[in-house]
């Protein structure tokens, strides 16, 4: 037998090395040349809603099938903060996905990574119509727009409400108020809906041991509500013109009110999460919260009694008017693109009426669409039960979407929202830590360190 | 046999190459690869969050000190300061005491009795951080808290685990006790295995009862080993970041942020990354003095 030196085995190792590497590598070359297509890759919110994320893909498959696209799409979350650490890694990488879905303001962290997309929205608007205020105002920044609204996973916080609860305790009937007709309101009705009227029906609940419930702490859904709350009375933490404008009247008015309000929630909410407020109503022990049907949509599997009781309706109208937070995606393009065409085509086709039509029948009623026209869709109407118990999430009324924060520059709301400066000033008073006065002090001064 | 001078000269100069491949420097080619990990994971992202502290929001402008500055003159800051030394401090001491306490009653099992022990008192260093805080999270959660319901059942009345800047405070530094104990158990277990026999036996022969053995036989030995461990322990505990953002997101009204989750709020979800790093930045030098502290141990127990 041949002696294997060093050097013999080596070289043979090498030899057969680069033979192995040269067969693997022929088969993939042939078939590059024979299927080469333009690439596609999106960074997706990975829906809760079971089956939703299928249909929103097989709806992509058909565009990519057809255009010859090879389309990848990675579902990401469901935590939207999942999103936002994977486009930060990807901002600072300067490469990854092509088109990525964020929420409220995250889009704008990364704006001078993002293509303007003013000819997508241009086509959207173009087809159905302006979009909503608070689109508007989160996606479209410094006279561009930085992102596109998606109706995918974008939702709001309207009231939910135990239409048995209410209707026994404190004699309020939410179903006819906002029954599931616009057209059928009875404006006097919907006008004594306020703040004050919902102050003394939450007294009610309360005192028969069935509170109303929402987070005072650090998270998006304290926000949601509180933000409004505050919007309601007339309460601007910071104007358009960056100037601080939270030490006012109308601050100390909601603040008092808050005061007075948290009398009647648990005292838990200071430590609440997101979902909390879902297991309150949940739970059988909440007669009201303010969230998106999600609620509903668990309480449907695991607590039929309750969910067939839930009732998704306006908020209270404060002396400023009636607003409702929500909490909106969008889509950003990202500059490191190959082939921005084609990325924008997609995001036109995803867009159009036909596909949204589809995807939001998949979601259930929980997305969100920010185009008056597809307000339409019969899935809010069917759904239930209630039947009808889902019509007025879509806002049907007088109310104003808000996201907090606004109206000041989008980059300074992001900061009030994300900071949840209004939730914590609200607690700080509701908690007995600082008198009104105080909060208001104290978050002008965090207000200050917000604005550049 | 005849040498040529070409020979003669090779040897006396060698080549790189063959200097290269001598037994000196194969050292430092095995160890190369490891600092180039260390250079890409710790140097280099050490360097940048520097000079990405030192630029503005958009990352466009050299601001020098600016985000240091601003970070100083605000109250929520200093309580994120007051924050992080008492979260770290309680819970490095908790830590360091049931750690020596139960790696000595450990210890005086019997050999088969310890094994099992042992085994079982490792698991929650071993979980996965964040999956245990979860399951904390569960016991504390503010509305169905398991362990209220137990509290309850005994006819206490239940605490505001989460919703209570106290009880928050407590919870999050249980939770840490739990997860960081066995490490220092474990760290004694092995130290106490290493003191000589005979030690005791003469201290026993000298009249020494159970309190005098610790204070003048175990103690002395562990001292250098206690040190390195509290040292060690202090760093990873400083720069926590899973427990509070599980348990409590730095609430309620930001009582329980922690260096990390502050930065992690500021630097990644309100979009102010050079802020966030000049966040994460002040525990620098805490975890600066205590490195050296650590190292000078270290040092001082190879003389």
């Amino acid at each position: 037998m041949a002696k294997i030196t060093r050097r013999k085995f080596i070289k043979d190792v090498a030899v057969g090395s680069a033979a192995v590497a040269g067969a693997m590598a022929a088969p993939g070359v042939v078939r590059k040349a024979y299927t080469q297509k333009p690439k596609l890759s999106v960074a997706m919110w990975n829906h809760w809603v079971p089956g939703a994320t299928d249909v929103l893909k097989a709806v992509a498959d058909e565009w990519a099938k057809k255009n010859k696209v090879d389309l990848r799409i990675d579902f990401i979350g469901p935590s939207s903060t999942e999103m936002l650490t994977v486009a930060s890694a990807e901002a600072r990488a300067g490469t990854g996905h092509d088109i990525i879905a964020l929420t409220t303001f995250d889009g704008l962290f990364f704006m001078d990574k993002f293509e303007p997309l003013d000819d997508v929205a241009d086509y959207v608007q173009g087809k159905y119509g302006k979009y909503d205020e608070v689109s508007t105002y989160i996606s479209h920044v410094d006279g561009r727009w930085v992102t596109v609204p998606s109706p995918t996973g974008s939702h709001s916080y309207p009231m939910v409400t135990r239409k048995d609860m209410w209707r026994e305790y404190a004699g309020i009937d939410v179903e006819d108020i906002f029954p599931p007709d616009v057209r059928k309101r009875d404006p006097k009705k919907v006008d004594a809906y306020n703040y004050d009227a919902f102050l003394e029906a939450c007294k009610k609940v309360a005192k028969a041991g069935h509170m109303y419930g929402n987070p005072l702490s650090e998270c998006s859904d304290a926000d949601d509500w509180a933000c409004p709350l505050f919007l309601s009375f007339g309460s601007i933490p910071v104007d358009e013109k960056g100037n601080i404008t939270i030490e006012s009247d109308e601050t100390l008015e909601a603040l008092e009110y808050m005061k007075e309000l948290a009398q009647y929630m648990p005292k838990e909410i200071y430590g609440w999460d997101d979902a909390s407020n879902n297991r309150w109503i949940i739970s059988g022990k909440g007669s009201a919260i303010q969230n998106p049907p999600s609620a509903w949509a668990v309480a449907k599997r695991t607590r039929p009694d309750v969910a067939a009781q839930l009732w998704h309706h306006d908020t209270p109208r404060g002396p400023k008017g009636r607003f409702r937070g929500c909490l909106f995606f969008t889509y950003g393009l990202w500059k490191w693109c190959k082939d921005k065409k084609m990325a924008k085509e997609y995001l036109k086709y995803m867009l159009e009426s036909a596909q949204q039509w589809k995807i939001l029948a998949a979601a259930q009623g929980y997305d969100m669409p920010q185009l008056k026209p597809m307000y339409s869709h019969p899935v809010w109407e069917e759904i239930g039960p209630p039947k009808g118990g889902q019509y007025n999430y879509i806002r049907r009324g007088d109310e104003h979407l808000i996201v907090g924060g606004w109206p000041a520059h989008p980059l300074i709301g992001a900061q009030i929202y994300r900071k949840y400066l209004i939730p914590v000033m609200a607690a700080k008073v509701t908690t007995g830590e600082m008198t009104p006065k105080e909060a208001m002090k104290w978050c002008a001064r965090e207000l200050e360190e917000v604005i550049e | 046999m005849a040498i040529s001078a070409s020979t003669v000269n090779r040897r006396r100069h060698p080549t790189l190459l063959s200097r290269l491949r001598s037994r000196r420097y194969a050292a430092y080619w095995m160890v190369l690869p490891l600092v180039l990990v260390v250079i890409g994971l710790v140097v280099y992202p050490f360097f940048y969050s520097i000079y990405l502290s030192l630029e503005n929001k958009k990352e466009t402008k050299f601001v020098g000190l600016r985000n240091y500055q601003r970070l100083i003159r605000y109250g929520t800051f200093w309580l994120v300061v007051g924050n992080s030394f008492r979260f770290t401090l309680t819970a490095v001491f908790f830590k360091a005491t049931l750690g020596l306490v139960l790696a000595i009653i450990l210890n005086n099992l019997p050999f088969r009795g310890q094994r099992v022990w042992r085994g079982v008192s490792l698991i929650p260093w071993v979980m996965p951080l964040a999956l245990s805080s979860l399951g904390w999270w569960w016991i504390f959660e503010p509305t169905h808290s398991a362990v209220n319901w137990v509290l309850v059942q005994c006819g206490i009345t239940g605490k505001p685990w989460l919703s209570d800047p106290t009880w928050a405070r407590v919870s999050t530094i249980v939770t840490n006790i739990w997860f960081g104990t066995p490490f220092f158990m474990i760290m004694y277990l092995a130290g106490l295995k290493s003191i000589p026999q005979s030690l005791y036996e003469a201290a026993e022969i000298d009249g020494a009862g159970a309190t005098q053995r610790f204070r003048y036989v175990t103690f002395p030995m562990l001292r250098k080993l206690i040190a390195i461990t509290v040292m060690f322990s202090t760093i990873v505990t400083f720069a926590n970041f899973d427990i509070v953002r599980i348990l409590t997101r730095g609430g309620p009204r930001y009582t329980t942020h922690l260096f990390g989750t502050y930065a992690f709020n500021i630097g990644i979800e309100t979009g102010h990354l050079p802020r966030g790093a000049a966040i994460a930045l002040f525990m620098f030098p805490v975890l600066g003095i205590a490195a050296f502290f650590i190292l000078r141990n270290i040092a001082r127990g190879e003389e």
